[in-house]
């Protein structure tokens, strides 16, 4: 089991007034899984990804992840966690737009101990050449579409070989047509195996996913399989 | 690679906003200029000086009329007339046996008239070794002889700026002038010497002792005595010597009742040394509150930039970034921003201290250009230190961002 949530809660405390943001969330997933959640803003979503994402606490119940109670880590080991077990996915691709694109997959792994330099390169070149952006990875990130920006940001999620993948709203800033190419490279990820979380509000986006949880008011309110589950190659339609 | 990615990306950033970068530098360039301009010039100065006093010549031993404490200089040489000092002092010092020459001094100045030409000068009344205590020689000519002190000779030596200005190009020895209303006979001419003590030496005129004192001025004290050691490890013991002597001389039993002060070069020189270093230290203290001031507009700077890469800080946390990571990326911004400012301020010292010696070299004085090593590395680790120092503040509070919030920052 990749992770399994029992029972979690946050509250936000602001001015001695408590805003419960998640009401006791539980659920597990698999390896090789991808899940979407969506919900209304409000619903809870973001909290629950910034929670797995390791960036926030959870107020009480319990997370394991890859087996590990992490709800004791400290600020150390979850930046640690972070920078080797998750890769993040933002919808504003979050992309440094003063360094290269070479430069800006290998953020990640300034802050990963003990890595083979050249060999992490080789890494990053080969993914980029996957997803069709190698002949840009001298430019610097600014020069690139936001669909390329996109691209580059997930190879950034993957050069550590993440256990899971973090993908927030990642076709809200996109045309159609950026947005079907990411999807369908998060689609070929899956297939490889990587496990997938995706946060949207968007339902033919969620479809593409094989599993979709719904939050309401910081609960699960729908917890299924995808049934007819799209296949952005196809072409996504709203 | 972490550390030249972080180096390479600040150096970016400075290179993006040129004026503001310049401008933030500002204070630590003036500050570093400041203090190699002033460490040099000081170390120039001293220079200087102690050549200055080293070129009167060495092994030197003054008497001067009047007692003095440890430190302070007796009252003669703030041009109180002390009248202790005589002739026959100087030929009792003349004996002893670490003394290998010595002269009598005072001095005046008069109106000098050769055929038409009327001038003023200063005239030097000397014994007839003037010219070993003072390791200097005549060009033309000989010098004063004690035969002619003896007889209260008129004869004068003229100083080679005075030959200059009275005879031009004619020859002057055996020639006649007048001080006032007394007639002179040339007989020799100074080589060039230049400035020693800060005196023109080669615009002055030497008269034998006892002519000064009986005809020209009318006392019979003496300004000063000075004489000259053997060698240099003899100095303690020739002064002690020349102590007694003068005690003896003086019916002094009481050393605290001294009316006398003994004076050498060595002396001199460490207390020259120690007043020019107390007031270069003084001074580049000064031009180091400005690297404060600059420090302030380092740090000020730092917050805005921290501002301003508030998602970037965000993101790199959320990727795997500690606060320690973040904290170092930001101070190596900020020391390697003072690390230019200090650079450029290196540079820009040296020129200053390179314009001053060039501009004193003009008037005449022989100016060492000095820049020590000592000096530019101590400003550059300073410069360092100031953006260490200063861009704690900024860098901490940057690796104190919470990713969720920072990466949501607008």
């Amino acid at each position: 089991m990749l992770i399994k949530i029992n029972d979690l809660t946050k509250d936000y405390i602001n001015d001695e007034l408590v805003t419960p943001a998640l009401r006791g969330v539980s659920f597990e997933i698999k390896q090789g899984e991808f899940v979407a959640v969506m919900g209304s803003s409000g619903s809870g979503k973001s909290t629950l990804m910034h929670i797995i994402g390791f960036l926030d606490k959870l107020t009480s119940g319990s997370y394991f992840f890859d087996g590990e109670d992490i709800s004791h880590f400290d600020d150390e080991k979850l930046a640690d966690i972070r920078n080797r077990k998750v890769g993040f996915i933002f919808q504003s691709y979050n992309l440094l737009p003063r360094i290269s694109v070479l430069d800006n997959v290998l953020l990640p792994t300034i802050y990963t101990q003990y890595l083979d330099k050249e060999e992490i390169k080789d890494k990053a070149i080969k993914l980029l050449d996957k997803v069709g952006l190698s002949h840009r990875m001298k430019h610097r990130s600014n020069q690139l579409s936001g669909g390329e920006q996109q691209r580059v940001a997930i190879v950034r999620a993957l050069i550590n070989d993440p256990r899971l993948i973090l993908a927030d709203e990642p076709t809200g800033n996109l045309d159609s047509k950026s947005g079907q190419e990411v999807m369908e490279i998060l689609q070929d990820l899956n297939e490889d195996g990587h496990a997938i979380l995706m946060v949207t509000h968007e339902k033919y986006v969620a479809e593409c996913a094989r599993r979709m949880l719904e939050l309401k008011d910081g609960k699960v309110v729908y917890d299924h399989r995808v049934d007819n589950r799209h296949l952005a190659k196809d072409g996504l339609e709203k | 690679m972490y550390l030249f990615q972080t180096i390479k990306s600040s150096l970016d950033n400075l290179a993006l906003q040129k004026s503001r970068s310049f401008l933030t530098m500002l204070g630590i360039i003036i500050g570093v200029g400041a203090v190699i301009a002033i460490m040099a010039v000081g170390a120039s100065a001293q220079d200087l000086l102690l050549s200055q006093v080293r070129s009167m010549g060495s092994n030197l031993v003054g008497v001067l009329p009047g007692a003095a404490d440890e430190s302070g200089a007796p009252a003669s040489m703030f041009g109180i007339e002390v009248t202790t000092l005589t002739y026959e002092d100087y030929l009792a010092l003349e004996e002893l046996p670490h003394l290998v020459a010595a002269s009598p001094y005072i001095m005046g100045r008069g109106t000098f008239v050769y055929l038409n030409e009327t001038k003023d000068f200063d005239y030097l009344g000397v014994g007839y070794d003037y010219v070993n205590v003072e390791d200097t020689s005549v060009e033309l000519g000989r010098f004063i002889r004690q035969e002619e002190v003896d007889s209260l000779a008129r004869v004068v030596v003229l100083g080679s700026g005075v030959k200059q200005k009275l005879f031009g190009n004619d020859d002057p020895i055996n020639k006649r002038i007048r001080i006032g209303q007394v007639s002179f006979k040339v007989i020799g001419v100074m080589e060039e010497r230049g400035v020693a003590m800060f005196q023109n030496q080669d615009d002055r005129v030497f008269i034998p002792i006892k002519t000064v004192q009986k005809i020209l001025v009318g006392v019979n004290h003496l300004a000063f005595i000075r004489a000259k050691v053997d060698k240099e490890e003899n100095i303690a013991l020739a002064i002690s010597q020349v102590e007694n002597t003068m005690r003896f001389r003086h019916n002094i039993e009481d050393p605290t009742k001294d009316d006398f002060t003994i004076r050498s070069t060595d002396q001199a020189l460490d207390i020259l040394g120690t007043i020019t270093q107390a007031l270069t230290m003084f001074l580049v203290m000064v031009a180091a509150i400005s690297l404060l001031v600059g420090g302030i507009g380092i740090m000020n700077i730092m917050f805005v930039v921290v501002n301003e890469r508030t998602r970037e800080i965000g993101l790199r946390k959320a990727l795997g970034a500690k606060r320690k990571d973040i904290l170092i990326q930001f101070l190596i911004e900020s020391a390697s921003m003072t690390l230019i400012g200090g650079l450029i301020g290196v540079i820009s010292g040296v020129v200053i201290a390179l314009v001053i010696s060039i501009s004193v070299n003009y008037f005449g004085y022989d100016w060492q250009f000095i820049i020590t090593p000592t000096s530019i590395i101590v400003s550059t680790l300073m410069a360092i230190g100031v953006g260490l120092v200063f861009g704690l503040w900024p860098a901490n509070r940057a690796s104190k961002l919470n990713p969720i919030e920072a990466l949501r920052y607008e």
